[in-house]
């Protein structure tokens, strides 16, 4: 046994990334970690990435990444079997951890906005909510953003490889611009921004590029959304805009849904 | 296999395109009987939502029908916004959006050339195994690729959904300095994507040549972007406001699939190929003298040797951004003012893949009444089918794993982007199953 594992290298992990409703963005963020592309590809074997590579291996798979919102019956299937295939299973981005900014239809009649972009709607298979991956299956850890940032990403993987609990904060952005020494845009400059009720995690990119944050690194951990919607009506917002403000690409996240909604019964 | 009974080509999940399709060929004997380029990527209908948003949310929200272009959608929103307002934006600002396309197009593309295209050229499933045997180019391509985001970054915050662009400008703009910064990578990438020109021009190509409508912007004094009227090789010559005029999207039985086709003509063509055939003449020198090098003159019209342009499109477009950076003089506010009115606005620009057309109605708060979008990859279904049909007639005789191959480098030749398209097109549920395969019929 000893000397056959000598010579065999051991087993390198297998992953598998799998897309449902999404942009495509956050699984091209492995591809765009140009500097570490090539080093995740000598410690994993990449089995499954169709955008990516025409070698498609079956399952099982020690990690799956999954983008991507469910929004289709086929799709509500295809997430219990990529469950099943996958040890470890991470979702990516905020279609999959929130339902994305597709989860709008939640608020609507689905069937009406299909007659807005369809010609002929009954040919359309589509489910009233679009939800995240979590609602239909157990994760086993969600990666925040819109996109996903790809230090992230790879601090994730790297961890789930070697056993320990990811370094990925789940403070605010705010803390992120104290970091930087960034001047408040809100206090400062009376613009609204949600950075105080969202997840750190792209660096405080656009209190940075002088405007507000839009949250789309979804709610940190316990937001205080009622302290901010006061805020941003002492900076003249009115309760559409405010309700328009949470309701972007984290909107079907419970804190931000709960925070629009609230502003739409005022 | 080719004998007297049918055949099938069928690829259940096309490899290395952006979104989720599968192709299916249906061989009679010599014929080919039946051609599916199948969607099955779920639709997102972004266009119903959008409805009701504020315009100055447009290029966030639009953004994210596709990760991989998502500037080409800032763009567009951007452009027909501007024109519902009657606002006009700063010269340095227009300066700074070809920058921004130019980083862009350097990422897509190289993304593309060497990562999504050549592996096909080369025999190999993907660019992880053809790095095992071309370590040296990899590394190169995605040092290249890398300066196409660092590009993006540094205007927009980062390469995917960047953060930066507004209706009327930027909310923040780069300083000289800043952008000086970028010089030397540039001019290293430039020398990067003449010698990718020079690779891809070695490649084999197979013997198909077809009759093409290219249609694409053209400007009077450079290679397009963001400006331009729509023109074509046959005599298409319009504004972004006639659009809907000439091209009309059409829903076709067998796939469930809208396809958009030239008013009374049918299929065409838009990306690369039409781009630098309409437009060879704005080409930078030292993007006409590769192309010649390599052995392309205008109308290039196998599909194949869009690989080759393209690498001419990377060479353009790193040229460009080293004459932005020399030109630039910070603007004297970041963006204008940009208030709330009625109006309606179309504007076309050239996202890597082609042409992307954005209309917006705004009422009287500045909120969307209607928005429209027309992504390229819908734009090139029917064209993507009609060189199928074509093509798998010519490979009639071939094993059957060697013509599926083929077939996918031609559906991949188109560079096409799903995610994009299926923000309106007819999903196909019939999904056989998830198993990568041929079988004979």
């Amino acid at each position: 046994m000893s000397s056959e594992s000598k010579r065999k290298p051991a087993r390198k992990p297998k992953i598998g990334v799998f897309k449902f409703a999404s942009c495509d963005g956050c699984q091209l963020s492995l591809l765009d970690a140009e500097d570490e592309l090539l080093g995740v590809a000598e410690a994993v074997d990449i089995a499954y990435f169709p955008e990516a590579s025409r070698t498609m291996l079956k399952g099982p798979y020690d990690i799956g990444l999954v983008e991507g919102s469910i929004t289709t019956h086929d799709d509500a299937q295809r997430i219990q079997e990529v469950r099943r295939q996958c040890k470890t299973l991470i979702t990516i981005g905020a279609c999959a951890t929130a339902g994305g900014i597709q989860a709008l239809r939640n608020w609507k009649d689905v069937d009406q906005f299909i007659r807005i972009v369809y010609a002929t709607p009954q040919y359309i298979s589509t489910l009233k909510l679009s939800t995240p991956i979590a609602e239909h299956v157990p994760v086993d850890f969600e990666l925040r953003g819109c996109p996903i940032n790809k230090y992230q990403l790879i601090e994730l993987i790297t961890a789930t490889l070697a056993g320990r609990k990811p370094n990925i904060p789940s403070y605010s952005v705010c803390i992120e611009c104290k970091r930087k020494g960034n001047v408040c845009i809100a206090v400062a400059g009376g613009i609204a921004c949600l950075g105080p009720v969202t997840q750190a995690g792209c660096g405080a990119l656009c209190p940075s590029y002088d405007r507000g944050c839009y949250g789309c690194y979804g709610p940190m951990e316990t937001p205080n959304t009622a302290s901010l919607t006061s805020q941003l009506r002492i900076l003249g917002q009115s309760d559409d805009q405010i309700s328009r403000a949470f309701r972007g690409f984290n909107a079907w996240a419970w804190q931000f849904r709960k925070a629009s909604e609230e502003c739409e019964r005022t | 296999m080719s004998g007297r009974g049918g055949r099938t080509i069928r690829v259940d999940t096309l490899a290395r395109v952006e979104g989720e399709g599968a192709l299916y060929i249906k061989m009679a004997g010599e014929r080919v009987a039946e051609v599916k380029l199948k969607i099955y990527e779920p639709p997102r209908l972004f266009e119903a939502f959008l409805r009701g948003r504020h315009f100055s949310e447009a290029p966030d929200i639009t953004a994210r029908i596709c990760g991989i272009c998502p500037i080409a959608y800032q763009m567009s929103a951007v452009h027909a916004i501007e024109r519902a307002l009657g606002i006009r934006v700063d010269p340095a600002v227009r300066l700074l959006r070809r920058l921004f396309y130019c980083g862009e197009w350097i990422e897509s593309h190289c993304l593309h050339v060497y990562m999504l295209h050549a592996p096909d050229f080369l025999g190999y499933p993907d660019v992880i195994a053809m790095a095992q045997d071309h370590r040296a180019v990899v590394e190169k391509a995605l040092r290249l690729k890398k300066i196409g985001n660092r590009i993006m970054q540094l205007l927009g915050g980062r390469e995917i959904h960047p953060i930066s662009v507004a209706v009327g400008g930027f909310y923040k703009t780069p300083t000289k300095h800043q952008l000086r910064d970028l010089v030397d990578d540039l001019e290293w990438a430039l020398e990067a994507s003449l010698a990718t020109v020079r690779w891809t021009a070695g490649f084999q190509f197979p013997d198909f040549e077809q009759d093409y409508e290219f249609v694409a912007l053209r400007h009077p004094d450079e290679y397009p972007f963001n400006e331009g009227r729509l023109v074509s090789n046959r005599n298409l010559d319009i504004d972004a406001a006639e659009y809907e005029d000439h091209f009309v999207e059409l829903q076709v039985k067998h796939s469930n699939a809208l396809h958009s086709v030239v008013r009374g003509r049918g299929s065409y063509l838009v990306g690369p190929l039409a781009r630098f055939n309409l437009n060879f003449d704005k080409l930078p020198e030292v993007a006409r003298n590769a192309a010649a090098e390599a052995g392309l003159r205008p109308p290039v019209k196998n599909l194949f040797r869009s690989i080759v342009v393209r690498a001419v499109e990377l060479v353009f477009a790193c040229a460009e951004a080293l004459r932005v950076i020399r030109e630039y003089e910070p603007p004297a506010a970041p963006r204008v003012e940009a208030p709330n009115r009625t109006g309606v606005g179309q504007a076309i620009t050239e996202a890597p893949r082609g042409i992307l057309y954005h209309r917006y109605a705004l009422d009287e708060q500045g909120l969307i009444v209607t928005a429209k979008i027309v992504p390229p990859t819908s734009q090139n279904l029917r064209r993507i089918e009609d060189d199928l049909r074509e093509y798998a007639a010519q490979l009639v005789a071939w094993p059957i794993e060697e013509a599926t191959w083929k077939c996918e480098q031609a559906v991949r030749s188109y560079d096409p982007c799903i995610s994009c398209a299926t923000h309106f097109l007819k999903v196909v549920m019939e999904r056989e199953d998830t198993r990568l395969g041929t079988e004979a019929c």
